[in-house]
């Protein structure tokens, strides 16, 4: 592409100007965090787009919502009865804008729909495989209504998919310390402008259970400070 | 100026007592004590036969009469109990100041030329009374409200123009006023009269400007006029339904246009209401009610919304989205005939305060009717909010409330042995079975005294193939409600860290271990 005739100048991909369009509207932008920024092609959560979150890393779902949350968005959660709201609260997601439907049943698809009428950003836990028929159908109806909607699982035709891998605790030794935090590798994988996978190094969750940047370069834990005694 | 005004008054004696059992049962016909500040405040015919009067002190009432009831002053409950008191006299006559709880007072001219007479007037509000409350009342009619009262003590009707000759026969004490009256009988001062004939000017720079007011009242000039309570406007709205509903979408239909009825009634008041209650009286005579919060103002749409919830709840018997919900539904014997919505926490309606950019609250009404189309199709119990409280496990810290309900909040409060964040992402709604070994193989244990059996070196989760231990640390015990049995929790808690990269709390209670939530 890079090497088009002259006559070509003046083409763009489509996918550039829907980033285009996209970045000049900050309204159609949901915040995400700092860290997570290099992730997304518009910079933050399209309105309208579907970015899918590999399972395994509720706290990357969380890190998500709580970009969302702070800006004054509202969210609903459906079909995660596990997810750790006091994890969610400690993320910084306002729990008076969060609404959850626990246990959706066979009508989830009905019930994601409904949400995302209103919503701003929908968490839906795949319930296993799905007809592409009801996603494609389920993303459109996010891309009518402005809303963001965010599978946790395998999703035909998302815009993005983000996966965490790679992830190392730190603060737990042999029978003594604790939990303090993690280092996670997140990898957002997806379509058009996306299409080439990037990845960013973060914290989540840091030791007050927020998504922060990755420290610069390990070092060991403790450091002798010479001449501190003296 | 006017002379005082012709006053009837309604003296319910030993009104606590009698609002105690009204509102607790205890029965007004044994010896009973209302005591306020350690002092008998008031008690009932029995206790007076037994020689407890007014002022006694507790210990003292009760060598007395051993078998005194002593109950506290509630100045609420008494309040309470006498409202329907209050409504029964005015269903009879207009215009009805509450003076305090058992006794009311009103201007006698009207009804006396109602029914006819003053004496007519004072049999028809007694029996009124004694009819609708089965509660025992005193009437007394004279010049102004206090001499009315010392009238209804006194079971008479003072004549027109003979207040000031009925009042001059009183004791100073029936002032109310018991320094005053103490300082005025020390000076030779026994009755109202004595009191009245003294000058007006003396009294006022000898005894001060209370004294001087009393010394109007025992002259009979009592002029204050009544303050008349307006009663509060009906806001309930009811429907009998000649034929019984007991079809789903027939009940929508009914429920539909008394919500409206409803919702127009409040806005004509100016009102909102925050809480509603359903009542609805089946073709059998069963009675059922509901009440329902909500944390913000109830729309005619959220009032139809939950009216239809708790007909379709009541008309089908079961509550879809609740399972874990064992309290069992009423489910009517016949179809609703009579169905009645009560609003209750009633405000005024200021109108809806957009948000301070416009969105806000545009946002908050999107959310909230996308939620509610929720509830419309999985059931009111299948959409939930959290609200943060005290506690020690992750699970206990979150409190899940239905959506719309009132989110109350606890106060902070230190609890000791909750772990620091970061808190895990993932906490199973019921905690998963698994086992710890050792180096050796054998299971982990932990004794009493919070020593570990060996390191523990192996988790195996569910019957999975067992993962190597990387880090772990604890453990960290908590004993929480030993005082109650049914509810007691001996754990010791871990967290550990798998060759996997998960991380995981474990909990080892009665030798069980469970993995009580994940770090991921």
């Amino acid at each position: 592409m890079a090497s088009l005739p002259g006559r070509w100048a003046g083409v763009q991909r489509a996918s550039d100007l829907a980033v285009a369009a996209s970045t000049g509207g900050v309204d159609r932008l949901l915040p995400v965090a700092a860290e997570l920024r290099p992730l997304f092609p518009a910079g933050g959560l399209r309105r309208g787009s579907t970015v899918a979150v590999t399972p395994g890393t509720s706290s990357l779902v969380l890190a998500l919502l709580a970009g969302a949350s702070e800006s004054g968005a509202w969210a609903a959660v459906v079909g995660m009865p596990g997810l750790g709201l006091l994890a969610a609260a400690q993320a910084g997601v306002a729990l008076d804008r969060l609404g959850l439907v626990p246990n959706p049943g066979p009508d989830w698809p009905m019930v994601v729909a409904a949400l995302l009428d209103g919503v701003d950003v929908v968490v839906a836990a795949v319930p296993g495989p799905i007809a592409g028929r009801v996603a494609s159908r389920l993303s459109a109806r996010a891309r009518q209504r402005g809303s963001v909607l965010i599978p946790y699982g395998r999703w035909e035709g998302a815009d993005l998919t983000l996966t965490g891998e790679g992830g190392v605790w730190h603060g737990l030794g042999a029978g003594r310390g604790r939990l303090r935090s993690r280092e996670l590798t997140i990898t957002a994988r997806g379509r058009g402008a996306a299409g080439r996978p990037r990845s960013v190094r973060v914290q989540l969750p840091d030791h007050t259970g927020r998504l922060a940047p990755a420290p610069a370069t390990s070092r060991p834990a403790l450091t002798v400070l010479s001449g501190a005694a003296a | 100026m006017t002379g005082p005004v012709r006053t009837l008054l309604v003296w319910c004696p030993d009104w606590s007592v009698i609002a105690a059992e009204l509102t607790t049962g205890v029965p007004a016909r044994a010896p009973v004590a209302i005591l306020h500040a350690g002092r008998v405040v008031a008690c009932s015919p029995a206790a007076r036969a037994e020689a407890v009067t007014w002022g006694l002190r507790k210990r003292e009432a009760q060598s007395r009469c051993p078998e005194l009831v002593v109950l506290e002053h509630d100045p609420a409950r008494d309040a309470r109990a006498f409202e329907p008191v209050v409504a029964a006299v005015e269903q009879v006559v207009a215009g009805v100041e509450v003076i305090r709880p058992g006794a009311c007072a009103l201007a006698v001219r009207g009804p006396a030329r109602y029914f006819g007479s003053e004496e007519r007037a004072a049999e028809r509000i007694v029996e009124q009374i004694g009819q609708e409350c089965a509660v025992e009342a005193r009437v007394g009619i004279a010049d102004g409200s206090f001499a009315a009262e010392l009238a209804a003590r006194a079971g008479r009707i003072v004549p027109p123009g003979q207040t000031r000759a009925f009042l001059a026969g009183q004791d100073v004490r029936k002032l109310g006023r018991p320094e005053l009256a103490d300082l005025l009988r020390r000076l030779g001062i026994r009755t109202l009269g004595e009191f009245a004939a003294l000058p007006a000017g003396d009294v006022l720079t000898r005894f001060g400007f209370d004294a001087a007011l009393a010394h109007r009242l025992a002259a009979g000039l009592d002029e204050r006029p009544l303050v008349v309570r307006r009663p509060p406007p009906e806001l309930a709205v009811h429907e009998e339904y000649d034929e019984p509903i007991d079809r789903v979408d027939v009940a929508a239909f009914a429920a539909r246009a008394l919500a409206e009825r409803l919702h127009e009634r409040l806005a004509g008041h100016g009102l909102a209401c925050t809480r509603l209650a359903i009542e609805a009286v089946t073709a059998d005579g069963q009675e059922l009610c509901r009440s329902w919060r909500h944390d913000g103002l109830l729309t005619a749409a959220a009032i139809t919304d939950r009216v239809r919830w708790q007909l379709e709840g009541w008309l089908s018997g079961v509550r879809r989205g609740a399972p874990d919900r064992p309290t069992a539904p009423v489910r009517p014997t016949a179809g609703i005939r009579w169905l009645r919505l009560v609003p209750d926490g009633v405000i005024a309606q200021v109108g809806l305060q957009p948000g301070l950019w416009g969105e806000s609250g545009e946002g908050r009404e999107r959310a909230h009717r996308a939620f509610a189309r929720v509830q419309g199709l999985l059931g009111p119990d299948s959409v939930v909010g959290a609200v943060l409280r005290g506690g020690r496990s992750p699970a206990d810290q979150v409190r899940l409330v239905r959506w719309g309900d009132e989110r109350i909040a606890d106060e902070p409060a230190p609890w000791p042995g909750r772990l620091p964040p970061p808190a895990p992402a993932t906490v199973p709604p019921e905690p998963v079975a698994a086992t710890v070994y050792d180096g050796q193989d054998r299971p982990v244990t932990v004794t009493a005294r919070l020593s570990i059996s060996a390191a523990p070196a192996r988790l195996a989760i569910a019957g999975a193939p067992p993962v190597a231990i990387t880090g772990w640390a604890g453990p960290w015990p908590i004993d929480e409600r030993w005082w109650a049995p049914a509810e007691a929790r001996r754990q010791a808690r871990f967290q550990v860290e798998l060759a996997d990269g998960r991380a995981l709390l474990l909990a080892l209670s009665a030798g069980e271990w469970t993995v009580e939530a994940i770090y991921d």
